[in-house]
């Protein structure tokens, strides 16, 4: 069995002679968007937190698309992801995406509506 | 294998069977379907405490000042802890990748050696996980419980916290009625506070620097602060019992919710690095004992390392929306 790996991320901006040090060039990508995500989450820059993109603060966004950058260099160079078939990456990531994303959206939908019914109707939290 | 297996003419063709169309091995390909199964189960747990948060959007706790502890060190470090947990499985992830790296060279001492390094890491996680809880548990300030369900914490003028210690005096509780103690034909009764609430009233009454802080926040997203006039009638009409640390009824932080997802959720987790952990352990002592030379190929290091990735992939997630959002 052979194992060629992909060794370009960034859409080829960076380039890595061998997969051990592609490795750790995604580990220092990561840690930095972890040292990022943390600063943020201790300091709030106030124009951050009063900023709202779809009834969400822009920091919250920051956070997510943050993570999700995250998550999709754990899964495309840690997890092997890039050197597989396009057939096995989109039967994992399409299903699971969209499983996600309706879920979220129903729930969340959901939540906020049941949180509106307590603020402005006769029906208090009594449980 | 090839000689037993009877040719057809077909093979090579999409239907005629010996067609690999996704070139992975069963078991890795099954590994796969079983994260992407995982993954679901873990976004469902996700995505019902944002229902949950939703709900109570405007008195949810503030995470920044539920985790304030780091081992070994008194102080108020928000969220240092959990970043250094996301540092050592992210680290745990690297030296497992470098394991399935070299299993692929086939240089059975660096598989060794990485194996290794990676089980550290995760047991270092679970360990810190394990002292998150604890500290979670054992509480921090203190509170009180409202009829309603809803907490009142203590802050002072500058709006610093203040622990139910610092507010009462003598403490006036009760022994705890145990069975050692002759009364034999009770079981032993649920854990009384420090204080009572008299205690807390009474210490409350006499210092005129407490406020109440309730769980509301305020359009800032900050914990609305009561007057002192307000406060003292809110702790005398509404106050009902004294909550130290958390379970899954009551929790001095905010709503028991929050405390429910979060056993759950990074318990959860937990038992996945765990496990995670027993399985690295077997992987390591097959490659020690040299299963994976005989054999040929160092897949089976690969396919702990999906399930291992799979894990940090999770925390990520988990970070965000119980630590950062």
């Amino acid at each position: 069995m052979g194992h060629e790996h992909k060794l370009e991320i960034f859409r080829g901006l960076l380039k890595f002679k061998s997969n051990v040090s592609k490795i750790w060039g995604v580990f220092i990508v990561l840690s930095i968007v972890t040292i990022i995500e943390v600063a943020l989450g201790i300091y709030k820059p106030a124009f951050l937190v009063e900023g709202r993109f779809l009834a969400m603060k822009y920091l919250n966004w920051i956070f997510i698309i943050l993570t999700l950058f995250k998550a999709y260099y754990i899964t495309w160079d840690f997890m092997h992801m890039r050197d597989e078939t396009k057939g096995l990456r989109r039967a994992v990531v399409w299903t699971a995406v969209f499983l996600i994303c309706y879920l979220v959206l129903i729930v969340l939908l959901e939540g906020d509506y049941i949180y509106e019914v307590y603020k402005n109707n006769h029906i208090k939290f009594n449980f | 294998m090839e000689t037993t297996v009877v040719e057809t003419g077909t093979e090579g063709k999409v239907w005629g069977g010996g067609n690999r169309p996704l070139k992975a091995s069963y078991g890795k390909m099954m590994m796969w379907f079983f994260i992407v199964s995982d993954a679901l189960t873990f976004s469902g747990f996700l995505a019902s405490y944002g229902f949950s948060r939703f709900k109570f959007i405007d008195s949810w706790p503030i995470a920044d000042e539920v985790f304030t502890h780091v081992p070994f060190v008194h102080g108020n470090f928000p969220m240092y802890y959990v970043a250094f947990m996301t540092f050592i499985l992210i680290f745990s992830s690297v030296t497992m990748v470098l394991a399935v790296d070299a299993g692929h060279q086939m240089k059975k001492i660096k598989v060794i050696l990485y194996m290794f390094l990676t089980i550290i890491g995760g047991l270092i996680f679970v360990g810190s996980q394990a002292w998150e809880w604890k500290t979670f548990i054992k509480g921090d300030y203190g509170a009180v419980e409202t009829n309603g369900g809803r907490i009142l914490q203590f802050v002072d003028t500058d709006g610093n916290r203040v622990a139910l210690a610092d507010i009462a005096g003598e403490s006036t509780q009760r022994e705890a009625h145990t069975r050692s103690n002759g009364i034999w034909y009770e079981t032993d009764e649920e854990t009384l506070s420090t204080y009572t609430l008299d205690d807390i009233k009474a210490g409350f009454a006499a210092n005129d620097n407490l406020l109440i802080r309730t769980q509301y926040l305020t359009e800032d997203g900050e914990k609305t602060v009561l007057s002192r006039e307000e406060s003292i009638a809110k702790l005398n009409s509404d106050g009902k019992l004294i909550v130290e640390g958390a379970n899954l009824i009551r929790n001095e932080y905010g709503s028991p919710l929050f405390a429910d997802f979060f056993f759950f959720i990074t318990g959860f987790h937990g038992f996945h690095v765990f496990s995670g952990v027993v399985i690295n352990i077997i992987i390591f002592f097959n490659v020690i004992i040299g299963t994976y030379e005989r054999r040929g190929h160092y897949e089976m290091v690969e396919k702990v390392g999906l399930y291992w990735h799979f894990v940090d992939l999770v925390w990520v997630f988990v970070f965000t929306f119980f630590y950062l959002v």
